[in-house]
């Protein structure tokens, strides 16, 4: 059914902390890694080793530069996948069924078997989270590893998004965002996090957390005064060198 | 967008299609045998041909029948329906006309009405999405519904409503251009909406995921062409508009009628792949791009 649950049990999703993400791009790997094994169809890649070489991936990792009205630019990673909106527009547009989110835990899945391809849902989602898989002709979205997180055959550290599993900054968290004490929304709550595109009113469940204000430089170098300034115009030996050398 | 030929020929041909069937629903021309026969298959072929066009577009075409079950929410299934409804209601009042000779008029009303509701839900496909601010606005629907009566007029041979049809299509394109332009930079989503981080400072899209493109550039990011868009406009303009207007305008001729159908038809396709061409996506923000 594509009409959306009024409300959901559970808000399941991520909240990435963009402050920690070095951009290291493991989340990126072992998603695929997890995801072409498991759930669904597998994902494919086209001209993998070729010129053109491209893929299906349920979660990319972007770079900004961000240059701050003063000092110098930052460059802040941003991994990118499904946010599980609450308002998804990806579920409602979708003309077979196939597209739904789940009313137990609010994860947005695709009934791959119901699924024909038509793309739409992937023209409603602002975020770029769902690609159309160029093999199997089906969508292809994160489904924020529903075959793991309650897969009673993993050790229970394993119980976790194959991303949140991976990263090693520690910077992707896992959690039910609808419940206000859960560690990930007290997160939420001390850094500030945000949704991301809020005027396009899809309430994503999913949250970044800001990079934290960079700390100034120091006014002064503490090895400076062990440093003579470089001089301009070398005398002696140095000038004789500099000559020579010019003249050879 | 990436302006896939087959939903260009889809959304043209069938809107033409469904176009001259709301004329020939509402009775006009008072056709019957032989005579209708030729208005209903043309019309038929138009509308089929173009739906046909548009499941080349579906990964799993044979799966098709499945969208009809969404159309509480669906703007795509609720298009399947309006269509199988005309074509239906549609093929029985033509049955009436060419065989028995007699216009079931609500039969042919309910088809009109049904003919004018395809080419409304395909365009509401389009003017739902938030995600396409070019698209997602009032004028969509109005520029599709436009072209569509102004076009199964001009089929119809009904030259004088033709010409004012043509000219009030022509009048909606150029807003629908103009209006469009401005969409993406009111809807207020900018490359700092998208990585919030407009608070740090100026946001440049420094790397890109990967170092290949990726379907979603490929579908949502097309950029080829977009150069040469006021050029176009001004043919599709003169092609969709002026010619079949001046044509319509001279003492009538059939020769001179199919040119003006022709050049009517070539406008429209100019028009409707710089529909898709032109418009932005907000992902393509992620990238840098629009
Ligand atoms: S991020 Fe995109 S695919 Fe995921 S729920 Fe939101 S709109 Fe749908
Ligand atoms: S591509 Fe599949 S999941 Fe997406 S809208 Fe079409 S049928 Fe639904």
């Amino acid at each position: 059914m594509t009409t959306l649950p009024q409300s959901t049990d559970k808000k399941l999703g991520l909240v990435i902390d963009l402050d920690t993400c070095v951009g290291c791009h493991a989340c990126v790997i072992s998603c695929k890694g997890w995801n072409t094994e498991n759930y669904g169809a597998p994902l494919s890649d086209q001209d993998p080793y070729g010129a053109d070489p491209s893929g299906t991936f349920l979660n990319r990792v972007h770079s900004y530069e961000v240059q701050p009205e003063q000092g110098a630019a930052q460059l802040i990673h941003f991994p990118k996948s499904c946010l599980h909106c609450e308002d998804a527009p990806c579920v409602t547009v979708c003309p077979t069924g196939a597209s739904y989110k789940r009313v137990e835990d609010g994860i947005v899945l695709v009934n791959e078997s119901d699924c024909i391809g038509c793309g739409l849902c992937a023209w409603a989602c602002p975020y770029g989270a769902r690609e159309m898989d160029q093999e199997e002709k089906v969508m292809k979205k994160c489904t924020l590893c529903v075959d793991r997180i309650y897969n009673e055959n993993l050790p229970k550290v394993d119980r976790v998004p194959s991303c949140v599993r991976t990263c090693p900054a520690g910077a992707r968290h896992f959690g039910d965002l609808g419940d206000p004490d859960s560690d990930v929304s007290q997160l939420v709550l001390e850094r500030g996090g945000v949704d991301l595109m809020p005027e396009q009113g899809t309430k994503p469940v999913n949250k970044y957390l800001p990079p934290r204000p960079k700390d100034a430089l120091p006014e002064f170098d503490v090895l400076a005064p062990f440093l003579e300034p470089v001089i301009a115009e070398p005398k002696g030996f140095l000038g004789w060198l500099d000559k020579a050398l010019e003249k050879i | 967008m990436h302006p896939a030929p087959s939903v260009i020929f889809f959304s043209v041909f069938s809107g033409l299609g469904f176009g001259l069937l709301a004329w020939l629903g509402l009775g006009i021309p008072a056709v019957t045998g032989f005579s209708a026969f030729a208005f209903f298959t043309i019309a038929y072929l138009l509308a089929v041909g173009g739906l046909i066009s548009s499941t080349f577009h579906l990964g799993h075409p044979e799966r098709a029948l499945k969208a009809f079950t969404q159309w509480r929410s669906s703007w795509l299934s609720r298009e399947a329906w309006c269509a199988v409804a005309a074509l239906v209601l549609m093929g029985i009042y033509g049955l009436g006309l060419v065989f028995f000779d007699s216009r079931w008029t609500l039969v042919g009303l309910l088809g009109a009405l049904f003919s004018l509701g395809t080419v409304f839900t395909t365009s509401m496909i389009y003017a739902q999405l938030k995600t396409v601010p070019r698209w997602h606005m009032p004028l969509t629907p109005l520029n599709f519904l436009s072209l569509s009566l102004a076009g199964g007029a001009l089929l119809a041979g009904q030259v004088q409503s033709a010409v004012v049809l043509i000219l009030i299509a022509a009048c909606l394109q150029i807003a629908t251009w103009l209006i469009g332009d401005k969409r993406l930079a009111q809807s207020g989503t900018t490359m700092a909406s998208a990585t919030q981080l407009g608070d740090v400072g100026t946001v440049r899209a420094f790397e890109p995921p990967h170092t290949g493109t990726n379907y979603l550039l490929r579908e949502f990011v097309h950029v080829i062409g977009r150069k040469h868009a006021s050029k176009l406009r001004i043919i599709a303009l003169i092609l969709m508009g002026i010619l079949p207007i001046v044509l319509l305008l001279l003492p009538f001729n059939h020769i001179i009628a199919v040119i003006a159908v022709l050049a009517h038809v070539a406008g429209v396709l100019t028009a409707r792949w710089l529909f898709f061409a032109q418009a932005e996506h907000v992902v393509g923000l992620y990238y840098g791009k629009r």
